[in-house]
């Protein structure tokens, strides 16, 4: 390190270390594996559960719970970033002039002395054998630079050089994932909607703290279906969904999993979906003396006669879990008879357990044969402005890399030296700024076609 | 003929070709390692036909999809993929006797979906999040990437138990020299590295349009970029740093334990979206 130097020169050096680049990487892959271990965005009480107090104290003042957002975290991907910046203008610098010369030159000395030089000598004279082989240098590597030198000419063709930026490229991708990221952090938003069939709502709730957002449309559920395969697996969730904007009808669209709504910047996607509070049922009202049985639709509220002026039974509401004596029987409704004599009882249907109240043993037993059941269906409504960024950088990145890893800039070089009146010594060799053991091959490549000429 | 017949003699197919190339490095005869090629390639072309037989067999039980749907068929096919590059390898750079650590994990692979009680090999249908054509490019370009990390590992190896100078009548004469060796692990880590690269991008397209984010810090999504972190971290050692020989093939083996937490590890002993393969 060269002494005097100023405070901006020095970190300007710290930060123009591949060193630097290669602690960071590590630190952050390190790191990122507490957050695969440790529950995210759990609740208090999870993890005092799970880890108990001290610990989760611990994890509080380093943000573990949230660590992919925590300040240490992004502060390592922040100088990283920087670091990234810094090393690819340091070397962007020096190759730029490399990159886009003002005139090509190439030193013939380099390419004598280069371990992969083959030489031959072939009876032609040196300018029969020039005119072929720049005929043949041109169409496998690109234009031929000539020189003369004492004894003969040299040439030297070059291809490529404009790889050299695919590395710069691929840095760029990730400055460009990572502006999208924090635009999408900034401006975007991840909620969730859960609308039951017929239901209309423009308002979202935001998945990480439940504050609402109103959108510029309103979104209305017409219909969900659920569809499952013979063993039991879900086959299809679908939502018929329609767009209103100032109560007009806009457009109606089914979205499933993978084929979401894309509207104005908002997205929304199937998520999940569930069983709302069914509005009515379809009894079977079993008389105990004769076993005759009595079908009827009612609705919740309503009261209706049972069989022959014996009284009257009133569907009083829904349970989502009923709890039997301590045991939960899941979702049932709860109704009241009300016979001649003025007795009541409570009774509650597991829909389960169709035949439940059977067991009772009063004079009516009642049998849930159908519940009219609504839908909801739970959608996820995104806005992230900054995913076309990242999109570019993906692509980016693709390309870059291909072009880092399998281009090179590749030259090759010829001399014809003229030994005697009829014969010629050729020597050739080359250069690749990546991938030599394949330059060597080129060149044996090349030296055969000479030969063959 | 059906899928499970091909693929189990697939398994066997593959456990020879391993015993000839570890025959061939144990017993210092090269001639033994050609047999193991021509073996390896059978038991390639046996496995290559039994996904073709098990896609077929899909679309007659009337679910119709690319057999790349459970942690079965991903271990078919990643022994698959790893035997398609390591041939490729052999063909083009001519050196056999490098196939000693790489065909017994061909082997394994596939050995490891027969016997693992949690890898179903019951055709299943497709649940509704994996209805989507990103499914096919984003599994092919995951596994060529494990591929490429998985051959890197094969000859990384060598590395630990070729001495530096092996006498001439030693079978660590005929492994290539380390020059070779150097060059042969780079390549296969910058086709792993690319594949890779797309493989997650996919995933994350996949992502956005399943669930409306690209990124949300899943076990499988942070371990595979933890593994992509690992090997850019060797590309940067090697091209910028001039790291070679034993430290290079130690950061390639470091990256080929973060494949396996990332394609086992997370299914098994973490929990996120990707649970289903």
């Amino acid at each position: 390190m060269k002494k005097n130097q100023t405070i901006p020169e020095l970190i300007w050096q710290f930060f123009c270390s591949v060193k630097l680049a290669v602690y960071t990487l590590v630190f952050l892959a390190i790191t990122s594996i507490i957050g695969t271990i440790v529950l995210q965005n759990g609740t208090q009480q999870q993890y005092i559960g799970l880890y108990g107090e001290a610990v989760y104290n611990v994890f509080k003042v380093f943000n573990i719970d949230d660590m992919y957002h925590a300040w240490w975290f992004l502060a390592a991907i922040v100088i990283l970033c920087i670091n990234i910046v810094v090393c690819s203008i340091e070397k962007l610098s020096i190759t730029w002039k490399i990159i886009f010369p003002k005139k090509i030159r190439f030193n013939p000395g380099r390419f004598r002395k280069l371990k992969n030089l083959e030489t031959f000598s072939v009876t032609k004279d040196a300018q029969t054998l020039y005119d072929d082989y720049e005929g043949l240098l041109s169409k496998n590597i690109g234009n031929v630079i000539k020189e003369k030198t004492e004894s003969g000419i040299v040439m030297y063709a070059e291809k490529g050089r404009w790889t050299r930026i695919g590395v710069y490229i691929v840095h760029l991708s990730i400055l460009l994932l990572l502006i999208g990221a924090l635009i999408g952090a900034l401006f975007g938003f991840k909620a969730n909607l859960q609308l039951d069939e017929g239901e209309t709502s423009d308002r979202v709730f935001l998945s990480k703290n439940r504050v609402p957002i109103k959108l510029d449309f309103a979104v209305r559920c017409n219909e969900f279906e659920v569809k499952f395969y013979e063993t039991g697996a879900p086959e299809l969730f679908r939502s018929n969904l329609t767009i209103l904007e100032d109560g007009k009808e806009s457009f109606t669209k089914d979205i499933i999993m993978n084929h979401p709504i894309r509207y104005k910047g908002i997205n929304i996607f199937q998520s999940s979906y569930g069983s709302g509070k069914p509005s009515g049922a379809v009894l079977d009202i079993i008389r105990r003396s004769d076993k005759s049985v009595t079908k009827q639709r009612i609705k919740i509220g309503e009261e209706i006669q049972l069989p022959e002026g014996q009284g009257t039974f009133k569907l009083e509401g829904f349970l989502p879990n009923f709890d039997f004596r301590g045991n939960f029987l899941g979702q049932a409704f709860a109704g009241t008879v009300t016979l001649k004599d003025k007795k009541s009882v409570q009774i509650a249907l597991p829909l389960k357990f169709p035949t439940f109240d059977k067991m009772r043993k009063g004079a009516f037993a009642f049998v849930v044969t159908e519940s009219e059941q609504k839908y909801y269906t739970g959608l996820q409504v995104t806005k992230d402005p900054g995913v076309w960024y990242v999109y570019s950088g993906f692509i980016l990145m693709i390309i870059g890399c291909w072009i880092t890893f399998f281009m090179s800039h590749q030259s090759v070089f010829i001399e014809i030296e003229k030994t005697d009146a009829s014969r010629s010594e050729i020597s050739i060799s080359g250069t690749s700024n990546r991938n030599n053991q394949g330059m060597k091959l080129k060149i044996n490549k090349i030296v055969k076609k000479l030969k063959d000429i | 003929m059906n899928s499970s017949l091909a693929l189990s003699s697939t398994t066997f197919i593959y456990a020879l070709a391993s015993v000839f190339y570890i025959g061939s490095f144990a017993f210092k005869k090269q001639s033994i390692a050609k047999l193991g090629f021509v073996v390896l390639v059978l038991g390639f072309l046996d496995n290559t036909l039994g996904i073709i037989l098990r896609w077929i067999e899909s679309y007659q039980l009337g679910y119709g999809h690319a057999p790349f749907s459970n942690m079965y068929e991903s271990l078919v096919f990643f022994s698959w993929t790893v035997a398609v590059l390591y041939i490729f390898v052999e063909l083009k750079y001519k050196e056999s006797i490098i196939g000693v650590f790489v065909t017994p994990l061909v082997f394994l692979a596939i050995a490891y979906a027969s016997i693992d009680p949690n890898a179903s090999s019951k055709i299943s249908p497709l649940i509704p999040v994996l209805k989507s054509n990103w499914l096919i490019a984003h599994v092919i370009t995951c596994f060529l990437g494990y591929a490429g990390f998985t051959v890197a590992f094969g000859f990384s190896i060598i590395y630990f138990v070729k001495p530096k100078d092996p006498e001439a009548t030693s079978i660590f004469a005929k492994l290539p020299s380390w020059e070779i060796m150097d060059e042969l692990t780079y390549q296969m880590i910058v086709f792993g590295f690319l594949f890779l690269t797309i493989g997650i991008i996919t995933g994350a397209v996949w992502a956005n349009s399943a669930w409306g984010k690209y990124w949300t810090w899943d076990p499988k999504e942070t371990w595979s970029l933890i593994t992509w972190i690992i090997y850019a971290v060797f590309l940067h050692l090697r091209m910028m740093r001039g790291w070679h020989g034993k430290n290079l093939a130690l950061v390639s083996i470091i990256g080929f334990l973060a494949v396996l937490f990332t394609f086992f590890g997370v299914n098994y002993l973490l929990s996120g979206l990707h649970s289903y393969a």
